[in-house]
């Protein structure tokens, strides 16, 4: 087994894979990589299988060293990738010779980046899955230097050929289809209204748990009181107090003590949102 | 019964009371341990709703359940959990004057009370134990302690919990436990799993 020494961990680093739900009823957030297909990709691009853990950075990359030869693509945030100082492509399989440097650099676009190294990391898995959940405190830490990472043996799997893949550019601006309900009800007409044509920005308070909305206008509450927590799906949104905004992503909690005004569906939509910078405007689009 | 759509792949189902979830819960599991629900990802019970996640046709099976006779939840549904208890959390006194009983008193009230975990939330583990009766519901802390001590036992609201790992909390801690409350490795991982009955007795280490 061949392990990855961790040089410079950047802001910050996480394992991901496709994350633990079904565990929900026993308080357990389902996790795993927010940009689903920029993942799968990386993935595919070591001839991995899809579900291998990788890593998942944010904004400043993530340095490695390789003690033995491997092959690893980086994918999601477009970025400088560079060998032993040498610079190679992006976005394809490229080939780590014994004892050099990986230098995954800034996001030139976008937020997250995903390295995925053929064989996968195999950190050991915690109820199925080797994300690391840092609200429930479950998988491996967040990356910090000197930590090894264990990688598998490949698969049988051949690495694809250098094909040109079509990525997604990071959004100018965040289109998010929102199906309204299950407490849309809560919120007055005049508002909901204003929801579709807002002027909302991505706010900086953003994480692996919800995508936070700044600007407004803000959505106003048709009646008082408190609503129960209540179980909370992929993509919900759900408005607290001050009335922006907050889209649930993969780290999101299992329940929810604020209304839930809409739902994004999970896939392109929410990839795009772990993409979305803060500043970036939102638009919620109606959906049926 | 109140049921409402989410998004594309789940239904949110709301009742008037936690026994009526309870036993919509309990109705749940049976039907799907008998094959009879359909694929359903997560299936997650809370205060007055259970949601179903990852279903095929949220609308349809809406409508399906709506059309169910539920049979109310009996006392000795579920597997029973006990956790013994020693009753030595700092909001001990405080809870004891609430009930208007001496601190003494305490344990005997909780160790009579059959509990039962309503749901889970909060940290991975932790679960909303219901059973307490009105008169015995206490308020939140105004405070939140910054770190509560894992494995206390604690009240606010209509609910009752131990803490699975250190974490902030605005509870009224009465107690502590060893009990293992969350271990992934086990199965299941969580101790107070929905549904689950616990009885509190008094006793410390030995």
């Amino acid at each position: 087994m061949t392990e990855l020494l961790v040089v410079r961990p950047g802001a910050l680093t996480t394992v991901q894979d496709r994350g633990r739900p079904g565990y929900a009823h026993l308080g357990v957030p389902r996790s795993g990589a927010l940009d689903t297909a920029a993942y799968a990709l990386a993935n595919r691009l070591v001839g991995n299988p899809p579900d291998a853990a990788a890593l998942e950075t944010t904004l400043d990359g993530v340095s490695l060293r390789a003690p033995a030869a491997t092959v690893v693509a980086v994918t999601g945030a477009p970025c400088p990738v560079r060998i032993s100082g040498r610079p190679v492509a992006w976005g394809a399989p490229v080939r780590v010779p014994a004892g050099a440097e990986l230098e995954v650099g800034r996001a030139e676009s976008g937020l997250r980046g995903y390295v995925a190294v053929r064989g996968g990391l195999i950190v050991a898995p915690v109820l199925g899955s080797r994300s690391t959940d840092l609200l429930a405190g479950l998988g491996p830490p967040a990356l910090s230097a000197g930590m090894l990472l264990p990688v598998g043996p490949a698969g049988p799997d051949p690495v694809p050929g250098a094909d040109a893949y079509g990525l997604p550019a990071a959004p100018s601006e965040l289109l998010l289809p929102l199906r309204l309900g299950p407490r849309a009800d809560w919120f007055t007409g005049a508002s909901l209204a204003g929801l579709w044509r807002s002027a909302l920005r991505v706010s900086p308070r953003s994480n692996r748990i919800g995508l936070r909305t700044e600007g407004g206008p803000a959505l106003v509450r048709a009646r008082a009181g408190e609503l129960p927590s209540e179980g909370m799906v992929l993509g919900a949104v759900q408005v607290p107090p001050d009335g922006l905004p907050v889209v649930f992503l993969a780290d999101h909690p299992v329940t929810g003590g604020y209304p839930v005004v809409g739902v994004v569906p999970p896939g392109p939509a929410l990839d795009s949102a772990a993409q979305a910078r803060p500043g970036t405007p939102v638009r919620f689009v109606r959906a049926r | 019964m109140r049921t409402l759509v989410v998004g594309g792949e789940a239904l949110l189902i709301e009742l008037d009371s936690a026994d009526e979830v309870a036993a919509l819960h309990a109705e749940l599991l049976r039907r799907r341990d008998a094959g009879a629900l359909g694929p359903v990802r997560d299936l997650v019970p809370a205060a007055r709703t259970v949601l179903l996640d990852g279903v095929r046709d949220p609308a349809a099976l809406g409508v399906l359940i709506a059309r169910w006779e539920v049979p109310p939840l009996t006392r000795e549904e579920g597997p029973l959990v006990t956790v013994a208890v020693r009753y030595d959390g700092p909001d001990l006194a405080e809870v004891a004057r609430l009930w208007g009983v001496a601190p003494g008193e305490v344990p005997g009230i909780v160790g009579a009370t059959e509990f039962r975990v309503a749901f889970c939330g909060f940290a991975p583990g932790f679960g909303y134990l219901t059973g307490l009766p009105e008169r015995l519901h206490v308020p939140r802390r105004d405070t939140p302690r910054t770190a509560v001590p894992a494995g206390s036992l604690a009240l606010a609201g209509e609910y009752a919990g131990v803490y699975p790992r250190s974490s902030p909390g605005g509870w009224q801690l009465i107690g502590s436990t060893d009990a293992v409350l969350w271990d992934a490795d086990r199965e299941p991982a969580a101790l107070f799993a929905p549904g689950v009955r616990v009885r509190f007795t008094e006793g410390g280490r030995d």
